[in-house]
């Protein structure tokens, strides 16, 4: 029983943990293009044109 | 304006690019396709002085751009798109962020929804296995967490169903929602009493799982609707034009059609779109009307004529005067026209709302049934009511509820594939209830422009000559003939020197004299030669060619028409156009009933004809004259050519020049509709065993989350059944 104590609050802190990490990258668009996200790992950076920077200078909406 | 941009570029030049303002522009771009193009697009714009970032959507093929507004503009972008050899047009910001951000709503909400379902099933399951010898604190406290974890996460996720029931019931309608919000809210407040109590009829676990497994659904369908939507919004900006305006001071601006006011003065090129409804004030010409008016022969004009908006200028250049937003105009006559005939579909209830006009009502009076049926027994009045609420839950549509959508998603994304947006939500539904189909003829049967008529007939060297001249024109005619000597000849070269005068045609110098590609009197021909030809050819010491053309049939139609009346479909043919040209498509096709010089009142009146006879209309038409038409009949279907306002108004769109869509679609709604109902008949089964089980109190929570988990599961593998399948139309 004092075990329980313990980990049920820990476990669902790491739950939370996950669910708000997921709303973040929701919220941050990363759900946006899931196509694209795809194709993207397989992109080789020939010169820096960062799509990161892209990321960065994306407007709200 | 050149003001605002010296102030906004003033801190750009102080603080250079770290803290420049910058500006975005999103561009839809047609031929992203893969993963390369996608780089390659990111590149080009990143390339550009200017831009500070470029971030491209593969899935909604649109690319947001951020450029300092002082260095570049949208139109230098996009030029610099199409230089690589993409097609773009800009979209306007506002187009976009509302679904956008609906879609991640719903998303969020899935997402809590799926952490509250995965967490207060590992405190269900726990105390299951634990049973009875489970300490009785921690049995407590696993409620109690579930509790903490259920109800917020209902609050939050079901909003969605809990808005939609209670507007459906302000409206005095039973939707599919309100037996849900209904089973959710009890269940989640039943055990919330249930828990204070230290009872054991705790169905958080159930409550929520129903609601990730319903918000999957709801998603889904959301989202393809989403995506057809966004589809056909690009297939519209690619189409929207600049016009050409002339200032006061007599300079000319290319400005976006959108921002056209009434009184600018336009001019429109040769082989332009007329950009805006008008009043011409130079020139003479002939516009191609068409998209409007199904005619297909051209209409001469000269100043004072009004013009509208979406014909072609096929001879001289024109200046006109922008009569736009005044009443009266032709676009707001279809409006109005459109208004009344939409009327009738407004009533249209979907079929699993009509499924929860019976089954909501049904579903409370037996729950009412269970509540009286055990007092009277003698269960007392706290277990009567936990049995009542046992069978709202079990009897909870979540299998009802996901088997329309899941069938329609795996219906819609298989159309999508084939070039077929359905944007309508209940389009499939109305679609595969039609017996009648009813086609326009002009952009419709045939591809709406004119076509080299013969082609095979000209010799090889006249041809190649003459579209050599032609390729540096845009007029209608010069593009059929380079199209049909492409066709023949694989590729056309460019001749060097070609010049063009407006309203005759074009000429070239040679050697040996000048050769001339134009209307007869330019090409020297005397009005007594001139026949049926519109187009003609002369070269030094040659007799001169002539040209004919007509606007041909789509590939395949004959085909399509007659696997239509094959598979039992009543087909007809109703055109604005003249009755020979009208006749001479109907005979080729194979329709029997054919109306000519229909007007939009008649299409409407021959479609109300139609329904009053029991008839249930699909309407395939594209001009800004079908649009009421579209609007008035059963269901509709636009070619991705059609007209903004007739594309807009249809169920579905479909791409590309052969009008096998036309079946795909059809024999894919039948299919689909016919899938719902066996979905229907797989949740009957489901309740026809559980309900007996409820009604006598055997439900526990266990069996309440297995069998609502296996229904959803089973409901939604049926429908995927449907990606697999070879649609096949039979009556």
């Amino acid at each position: 029983m004092t075990a329980l104590t313990w980990l049920i609050p820990i476990a669902l802190f790491l739950g939370l943990l996950g669910l708000a990490a997921f709303l973040w990258s929701l919220k941050s668009g990363q759900f946006d293009d899931l196509e694209g996200a795809a194709y993207r790992i397989l992109e080789d950076d020939p010169e820096e044109h960062t799509p990161a920077k892209g990321t960065d200078a994306k407007p709200a909406g | 304006m050149a003001e605002a941009q010296l102030i906004d570029r003033a801190p750009a030049l102080i603080a250079e690019a770290a803290a420049a303002p910058s500006q975005t522009a999103t561009f839809a771009v047609e031929n992203m396709n893969c993963g390369g193009c996608m780089g390659k697009i990111e590149r080009v714009l990143s390339g550009q002085p200017g831009v500070v970032g470029a971030r491209a959507n593969l899935s909604a093929k649109r690319v947001t751009v951020a450029f300092e507004p002082g260095r570049t503009s949208a139109p230098k972008l996009l030029a610099s798109l199409e230089d690589a050899g993409f097609t773009a047009a800009e979209f306007v910001a506002a187009d976009l962020s509302a679904e956008e951000k609906l879609n991640r709503d719903f998303l969020g909400r899935l997402g809590v929804a799926g952490f509250a379902a995965m967490n207060v099933m590992l405190l269900s399951v726990s105390v299951w296995s634990g049973g009875e010898s489970m300490n009785p604190a921690t049995h407590d406290l696993f409620h109690w967490v579930s509790a903490l974890i259920a109800i917020p996460a209902v609050a939050y996720a079901g909003q969605p169903f809990f808005s939609s029931a209670w507007r459906g019931l302000r409206a005095l309608r039973v939707t599919m929602d309100v037996p849900i919000s209904l089973a959710i809210l009890l269940s989640a407040g039943m055990s919330l009493v249930q828990t204070m109590r230290g009872g054991h009829e705790i169905y958080f676990d159930a409550c929520v799982t129903l609601l990730f497994f319903l918000l999957i659904g709801r998603f889904l369908d959301q989202r393809m609707r989403l995506r057809a939507k966004g589809a056909a919004q690009n297939l519209l900006r690619m189409r929207s034009q600049t016009a050409t305006i002339i200032r006061t001071d007599g300079s000319a601006e290319s400005v976006p059609t959108a921002a056209l006011l009434p009184g600018d003065r336009l001019v429109v090129a040769t082989g332009e779109r007329i950009p805006a409804d008008g009043v011409i004030l130079l020139g003479r010409s002939q516009t191609d009307e068409s998209l409007l008016t199904g005619e297909s022969l051209p209409r001469s004009v000269a100043p004072g004529d009004e013009i509208y908006a979406g014909t072609v200028n096929l001879g001289t250049a024109l200046e006109m005067s922008v009569t736009k937003g005044e009443k009266n105009t032709l676009l707001a006559e279809m409006t109005t026209l459109m208004e009344t005939a939409e009327q009738a579909r407004g009533r249209y209830v979907r079929l699993a709302d009509r499924a929860a006009r019976l089954y909501g009502p049904g579903v409370h009076l037996l729950a009412l049934t269970t509540f009286l049926g055990w007092m009277f027994a003698g269960g007392g009045w706290e277990f009567s009511l936990l049995t009542a609420i046992a069978v709202l839950i079990v009897t909870c549509p979540c299998a009802l509820a996901l088997a329309v959508p899941a069938v329609q998603v795996a219906a819609s994304s298989k159309l999508f594939a084939a070039g077929v947006l359905v944007k309508a939500a209940d389009g499939l539904e109305r679609i595969s209830e039609i017996d009648t189909i009813v086609f326009d003829k002009t952009g419709t049967l045939t591809h709406g422009q004119p076509a080299l008529l013969d082609a095979g007939t000209h010799e090889k060297e006249t041809l190649q000559a003459a579209a050599s001249l032609a390729i540096a024109s845009r007029h209608p005619y010069a593009r059929a003939v380079v199209a049909a000597a492409r066709q023949l000849f694989g590729s056309v070269q460019r001749s060097e020197n070609v010049e063009e005068v407006p309203g005759f045609g074009l000429k070239q110098k040679t050697l040996t004299g000048e050769e001339r590609l134009g209307s007869a009197e330019w090409c020297g021909v005397s009005a007594a030669q001139h026949g049926e030809a519109s187009l003609w050819y002369s070269r030094p010491c040659a007799k001169p060619v002539a040209f004919t053309f007509a606007d041909t049939v789509r590939p395949g139609a004959a085909k399509i028409v007659k696997s239509l009346l094959a598979a039992g479909f009543a087909v007809e043919l109703i055109s604005g156009d003249r009755p020979d040209a009208v006749r001479a498509i109907a005979v080729a096709l194979g329709i029997a009933a054919w109306r000519a010089r229909c007007k939009p009142q008649d299409k409407i009146a021959r479609l109300d004809e139609l329904r009053l006879g029991g008839r249930k209309v699909l309407m395939v038409g594209d001009g800004l004259n079908d649009a009421p038409a579209l609007a008035a009949s059963h269901a509709s279907l636009s070619p991705s050519t059609a007209a903004d306002i007739s594309q807009m108004t249809s169920d579905a769109v479909f791409q590309g020049q052969s009008l096998m869509p036309v079946l795909e679609l059809i024999a894919t709604a039948r299919r689909a509709q016919r899938m719902a109902f066996e979905n229907f008949a797989i949740a009957g089964v489901y309740n026809i065993i559980f309900v007996p089980i409820a009604m006598a109190g055997y439900v526990t929570p266990l069996v309440a989350a297995i069998a609502m988990s296996t229904s959803s599961i089973l409901v939604t593998a049926n429908a995927l059944r449907l990606r697999n399948s070879k649609g096949r139309l039979a009556q």
